[in-house]
């Protein structure tokens, strides 16, 4: 559970709506544009190096670079989801892989870069022995698709090795805090992030009074956890709280729905008065049948209804049409987060190797975490890291399903280092000491 | 009567040969082309301009209008003057943007779905080539001895030398984060490369031979603006070099730099969402396309002032203006 927050965090305080930020009104003195600024010097002095780097290109003496990177996945057993739309591809993560060699090939073959990702599927008794497979063959930069303990072990193995290890998809916040790791880089954005999206958006609609409901597994009350931070964060009251407790048994029945239909609006009947009901489901048991299924006509936001997400296969804005096309022409399938996520981790790999010419994990590591780095990941704006836990800084789409609904960071929530860090931990609230 | 009026028309357009001239505005989202006329500022006309049309230019005589009907993975030639389809030109899938050679003969379209830059010869409407450049390819330009076309690439973020004689790649220059847009000097001793993310313009001197050196990078500051909106797209250069004109995206502004300094004067406010520009051939005014207030801005480039805004159709996205 969270404490009472710190008083920079308080609401009304550094989160607060500001709708007149586009106005020349504001002033140009804050901090944000002192770090912009310093962006801007900082440029002036890599564009000198670049051009080195270029002329050197041009003149034919760039060294050949070889990348050999692995993407390791533990396959969990699992229930089938409530859905067959979420039923998880064989190769979920593997496509969004061979799409960043494609895509990083294609830039190596400009500069005498190679690219080749190992794929590895494994069940969760035999990830130790792959990964050591994986460092034996000489790899040092793997992207991991795990539950949040298993990629603890594996990161903390690898990093005897040297390796550099970047999270794909777990989401829990103390691997941001806490349980960070200087050699763990972490791709999915975290619960909190979600959280916050969500709880931004719902400060723009001004549906202040949420209706918690959660689920009774780790990874719902872990869910839970980040809406309730977020809640206080952004000056929101959640006026209920239930539990949907996990009782096992399959998700989902035929003609099951005739069940649901009458069990929800009894279980959500009587809850106070509230704008919008959010649902912490990280285990996919439940969230789902709610919307419409509740006794008030009210919203759904959270794991069902409005749903913050990393990426989805009908995200169009920002050029993303052309990622989908080359995804689905290269899969035969629509691209899932996990794929997305898979990519932009070694899309960032590709990047550190295509301006600092390199391979070195470390090296690698440092230049994504330096100021130089940035990368455009069909967002709108330019992804970075967080150079005190290693989370990459990025925009969290709202996903009913169909569309993108909107975006978060909403407009006029401000942050003096960038509006992304309104999303999850903040500098001074991690636990974080690994980066220091 | 019909005879009257016929005659009369004629007598008039006798009367006047310097005929204005008319900007096309492709609407990404309305599927049209608004035309608008440059003296008048008045729309004249909206015809269909088939599906998702981004990319619009001339033929240099401006007889015929090229659009990029991107969703229909095609060109689309018009007339001019009865804004009839003529013809289509085989593109590639999804062309977004294209530059044509002052020959009119040859078209280079970026495809940025398949990695390629296709060129297309206008007369025979066959594709002479494909040269395979990086990822989602978008940003054309043409040097003004027409022996170079640069491509950039969105995702590789590089800026393709392309030689128009064999359509070999000679050089690569790395530059910022997405870049959409690539325009030479008339002189072509310069050529300036747009980077919508990373939010800066490359600049490169180009030695007699075409060989690119990236010299420095322009950078953007707008009090009250989040740095993040700063997002450089659609180059105008003056063909006296001394003004550079760069569409700054969400920021709703037009940057003006000095050509010789290469420092950024001054920011005119536009519509929403600012992509690409235009000069009329006199370079009194600049239009620039605002894809989310559905307007075009027009701009005193004398005076470096904004003086109208046009309502057109939904989400412009390109313009050019007719030769006189």
């Amino acid at each position: 559970m969270v404490q009472s927050l710190p008083s920079y965090l308080q609401p009304d305080k550094r989160y607060r709506l500001q709708f007149g930020s586009i106005l020349p009104g504001i002033s140009a003195r804050s901090p944000t544009f002192q770090s912009g600024r310093r962006e801007v010097i900082v440029r002036q002095i890599i564009a000198p190096l670049l051009a080195v780097l270029v002329c050197v290109g041009l003149a034919g003496h760039a060294s050949a670079l070889d990348v050999k990177a692995a993407v390791l996945r533990i396959d969990y057993p699992r229930l089938l989801p409530i859905s067959r739309y979420d039923l998880r591809p064989d190769d979920l993560g593997f496509a969004g892989a061979m799409l960043a060699d494609e895509d990083n090939g294609t830039t190596g073959t400009f500069l005498g870069h190679t690219y080749e990702t190992q794929q590895i599927a494994v069940p969760p008794e035999e990830a130790d022995a792959a990964l050591e497979q994986i460092l034996a063959d000489g790899i040092r930069l793997i992207v991991v698709m795990a539950e949040g303990r298993d990629l603890l072990r594996l990161t903390d193995r690898a990093a005897q090795d040297d390796a550099l290890i970047l999270n794909a998809t777990a989401p829990e916040a103390s691997l941001r805090s806490e349980e960070c790791r200087a050699s763990l880089l972490h791709i999915a954005p975290s619960n909190l992030m979600l959280a916050d999206a969500i709880a931004q958006f719902s400060v723009w609609k001004k549906w202040d009074e949420w209706f918690l409901v959660s689920g009774s597994n780790f990874a719902d009350t872990s869910l839970a956890d980040a809406y309730r931070r977020a809640a206080r964060k952004f000056g929101l009251k959640i006026v209920e709280e239930r539990v949907f407790a996990d009782t096992g048994g399959s998700r989902r029945t035929d003609s099951g729905h005739v069940l649901v239909q009458r069990q929800l609006p009894t279980f959500t009947q009587g809850a106070k008065r509230h704008d919008v009901l959010i649902a912490a489901d990280g285990t996919d048991y439940f969230a789902r049948y709610l919307p419409y299924h509740l006794s008030l006509p009210r919203p759904v936001m959270g794991s069902a209804g409005l749903r913050p997400v990393t990426f989805h296969a009908a995200h169009e804005a920002w050029g993303t049409s052309q990622y989908q096309s080359r995804f689905e022409a290269l899969s035969g399938r629509y691209a899932h987060a996990e794929d997305y996520n898979v990519w932009l981790a070694l899309r960032v790999i590709g990047e550190a190797v295509t301006r600092a010419s390199t391979v070195d994990a470390q090296a690698i590591r440092d230049y994504a975490l330096s100021d130089a780095f940035e990368l455009a990941a069909f967002k709108g704006q330019k992804v970075t890291f967080r150079d005190w836990n290693g989370q990459m800084r990025q925009p969290i789409l709202l996903y009913d399903g169909m569309i993108t609904v909107s975006v978060s960071p909403q407009e006029g929530f401000l942050h003096q280092v960038s509006p992304l860090d309104t999303l999850g931990l903040d500098r001074p609230e991690t636990e974080c000491t690994s980066f220091n | 009567m019909k005879t009257l009026i016929a005659t009369s028309l004629l007598a008039l357009l006798a009367a006047s040969p310097s005929l204005a001239n008319k900007a096309f505005v492709s609407n990404e989202r309305g599927n049209t082309i608004t035309v608008v006329d440059t003296d008048t500022w008045e729309v004249i006309q909206e015809f269909d301009g088939g599906n998702r049309p981004r990319g619009i230019t001339l033929s240099p005589d401006g007889s015929k209008l090229y659009v990029c009907a991107s969703d229909d993975n095609l060109v689309r030639v018009f007339d001019t003057e009865t804004y009839r389809e003529l013809e289509s030109l085989p593109s590639g899938p999804d062309p977004e943007l294209f530059v044509i050679d002052p020959t009119g003969r040859h078209l280079y379209i970026a495809n940025e779905d398949d990695n390629l830059v296709t060129v297309t010869d206008t007369e025979t409407r066959t594709v002479l080539a494909e040269v395979p450049v990086g990822v989602e390819p978008e940003g054309m330009a043409i040097s003004p001895d027409a022996k170079w076309v640069v491509n950039t690439s969105e995702t590789t973020n590089m800026a393709h030398f392309i030689s128009t004689e064999d359509y070999k790649i000679y050089h690569n220059v790395l530059v910022d984060q997405r870049p959409r847009y690539a325009q030479y000097t008339d002189d072509g001793t310069r050529l300036f490369v747009s980077a919508e993310i990373g939010g800066t313009v490359s600049v490169m001197d180009i030695a007699p031979d075409g060989t690119p050196t990236l010299v420095e990078k322009i950078s953007f500051e707008v009090p009250g603006v989040l740095p993040e909106w700063l997002q450089p797209v659609g180059i105008k250069i003056t063909s006296d070099g001394s003004r550079i004109f760069v569409a700054l995206g969400p920021a709703n502004r037009v940057a003006v730099i000095d050509g010789e300094t290469l420092e950024v004067l001054d920011y005119i406010i536009v519509g929403q969402r600012v992509w690409q520009l235009d000069f009329t051939p006199d370079e009194a005014f600049l239009l620039t396309t605002n894809g989310n207030s559905n307007d075009i801005t027009i701009i005193d480039v004398a005076a470096e002032k904004a003086i109208k805004s046009v309502q057109v159709g939904q989400q412009p996205w390109g313009v050019v203006v007719t030769p006189n």
